[in-house]
């Protein structure tokens, strides 16, 4: 166990060198702001990965519960002047909620009946944003005041930077304990052999619904962030090709690997700030990129990667 | 029954072939290669589309309805030999990425070789409207249902009488006895994909000229047809046909009577609430599965 434990820490530990030094590597105000971005999609990604890397179960809605905790932040904090942080414990209280009531019947369902499910949910909540135009402003989207907490308030790149590599390394902390606690094996279990995993006595529907909830919460967290970030917000953040974006991120770093979801998540977060050069080009590359690494690298980047080396992955 | 009843009856008859059509190219290839073709919603794009530019420069509409479904087809074909073919033995999530990464490309090539903006095409047979129980309804709406349930009959007769509609059957049942008996599968899933494509292209030429089309409207199409083909069941020729009309009658009605900016989100209620209840679909048959 000592060893474990050693690797686990050694792991964060290596994220969070990698997270102080990217700032000074690649300093300006807008690699700050694509790398906060990314951040905030690696947060979705480590949440959405507990789900679907490890319990196998897919989502190809979760961008309506990162929509929700963006809203939630959006409409009480700007409209109703509730505190920040009241906002964004109450939008990962309403996701929660939402994923809690649907998880039990949704998750019965497996493969292409479950993604047709959890992509309904999704998009059922973003008709709702873009229709409900008294509360959300509608498909023009809506400002969002700043996030600010006992008076001081989260401005500027570097402080945002900093906010989200922190609650990056947090989440991240806490989808590797997770992972190697007996909820964590139970979830492996549930996507090795699930009946097999019911024949023990685990309680296999009891550990869906609990990873499916944590990983509704941790989107909505980031999305809350995500509204304050950057001061605007339309419904086409909580929209099925943001979902989309969440799961390839997660299938391009590598299924069943916390740090392979945030590469994931860098990759494709990043990919976009390059393609700027194509302009036009952009969504054809993008198809392509999701197309070739599925073709190429069907274990995603990290496991690849590390089964070229001979390592085990986290 | 009221003027409004019958009319929104018709609306939902109409939008509920094209979904049919579109489930049927879901069916055709999930039967043939298990794969969920999240593209299939570019096909009915690409199909309304590249007949509204042909017939913009001067082609006859038969002839540009010819040639945007050879399009259509060509375009599947190529999905299945560039994307899936390659990607063999892939996870049902892999398969999914890559058909909606195709999505997404075929979608930013139509963008660019076509244009961004809205586009029609002519009604088949004018715009004179003709009045049905008090309803008043397009010519093209008729155009719309008979030409799917006409296609529907050639489907039945193709897979219930040649010979080549019955091999397909049997490699979709269970492909290594029809592998032994001469069938070759390969085949087998190219002209699924390629009459998927067709269904596609024709669903997008029938109902362009009731709405118009534009490069993204694949997407929301694509996903109706896919909710129509589980409500009926996947897999299930009929039961596409059934799931189109219901999700589009559920539709219609419920834009008439409840609220027409949810009439969206009341579909993906009514499939969320199926597959809670039957996720076999409506005329699937439920499967046991093996431990």
């Amino acid at each position: 166990m000592g060893r474990v434990w050693g690797s686990r820490l050694f792991a964060v530990g290596v994220l969070a060198v990698v997270l102080s030094v990217l700032p000074v590597l690649l300093p300006g105000t807008y690699t700050l702001d694509v790398l906060t971005n990314v951040g905030i999609a690696a947060i979705v990604c480590v949440g959405l990965n507990l789900l679907f890397g490890y319990a196998g179960q897919i989502s190809l809605g979760h961008a309506g519960f990162f929509g929700i905790g963006a809203y939630a932040s959006a409409i009480l904090v700007t409209d109703r002047d509730w505190p920040a942080p009241l906002a964004l414990l109450a939008g990962m209280a309403l996701s929660g909620l939402l994923a809690f009531a649907v998880a039990r019947p949704i998750l019965r369902l497996r493969g292409h009946y479950l993604a047709m499910a959890t992509l309904g949910l999704g998009i059922i909540v973003s008709i709702v944003l873009n229709q409900e135009v008294g509360l959300t402003g509608g498909p023009d989207g809506m400002p969002v005041d700043p996030f600010t907490v006992a008076g001081h308030t989260v401005e500027g790149p570097l402080a945002w930077y900093a906010v989200v590599a922190v609650s990056l390394l947090l989440v991240t902390w806490l989808s590797l304990n997770l992972i190697d606690s007996p909820v964590g094996r139970a979830l492996r279990a549930v996507h090795g052999a699930e009946i097999a995993a019911r024949t023990c006595g685990v309680d296999t529907a009891s550990y869906k619904v609990f990873v499916f909830v944590l990983s509704a919460v941790i989107a909505s967290y980031a999305g809350s962030l995500y509204a304050h970030f950057t001061g605007w917000l339309t419904p086409g953040e909580a929209g099925f090709l943001r979902s989309i974006q969440f799961v390839t991120m997660v299938v391009l770093g590598g299924m069943a690997s916390t740090f392979g979801a945030i590469a994931g998540a860098a990759l494709l977060g990043a990919l976009p700030q390059f393609l700027t050069v194509f302009h036009d080009y952009e969504h054809v590359m993008l198809g392509l990129a999701m197309m070739a690494t599925m073709i190429l690298l069907p274990r995603g980047l990290l496991p690849s990667l590390f089964a070229l080396f001979g390592r085990r992955v986290w | 029954m009221s003027a409004t009843f019958v009319q929104f009856l018709f609306a939902g008859l109409t939008v509920g072939a094209v979904y049919a059509l579109i489930a049927l190219g879901f069916s055709l290839v999930y039967n043939a290669s298990h794969v969920i073709n999240f593209a299939q919603g570019e096909f009915v794009m690409l199909g309304g589309l590249a007949a509204a530019f042909m017939v913009a420069d001067g082609v006859p509409l038969g002839l540009a309805a010819v040639l945007a479904v050879l399009l259509a087809v060509a375009v599947a074909l190529a999905l299945y030999l560039f994307g899936i073919r390659p990607a063999h033995g892939a996870s049902v999530v892999a398969l999914i990425i890559v058909t909606i990464g195709a999505s997404i490309l075929i979608r930013g090539l139509a963008g660019i070789v076509f244009d961004r903006n809205f586009h029609s095409l002519p009604p088949i047979s004018g715009e004179e409207p003709i009045r049905i129980l008090g309803a008043v309804v397009a010519p093209q709406s008729l155009w719309v249902t008979g030409v799917t349930a006409l296609v529907a009959l050639a489907l039945w007769l193709f897979f219930s009488r040649t010979l080549w509609g019955k091999a397909m059957l049997a490699a979709a049942w269970n492909p290594l006895a029809a592998e032994l008996v001469g069938i070759d599968p390969r085949r087998v899933v190219l002209a699924s994909f390629a009459l998927a494509g067709a269904l596609g292209a024709l669903a997008g030429l029938l109902i362009t000229p009731l709405a118009p089309t534009h490069f993204q409207v694949g997407t929301m199409l694509g996903l109706k047809g896919f909710a129509a083909a589980i409500v009926g069941g996947l897999g299930s020729g009929p039961g596409a046909l059934v799931g189109g009309l219901v999700v589009g009658l559920v539709e219609s009605f419920a834009a008439g009577y409840l609220s027409s900016a949810y009439k969206d989100a009341i579909a993906f209620v009514i499939i969320l609430v199926a597959l809670v209840v039957r996720p076999q679909g409506l005329l699937g048959r439920a499967v046991a599965e093996r431990v």
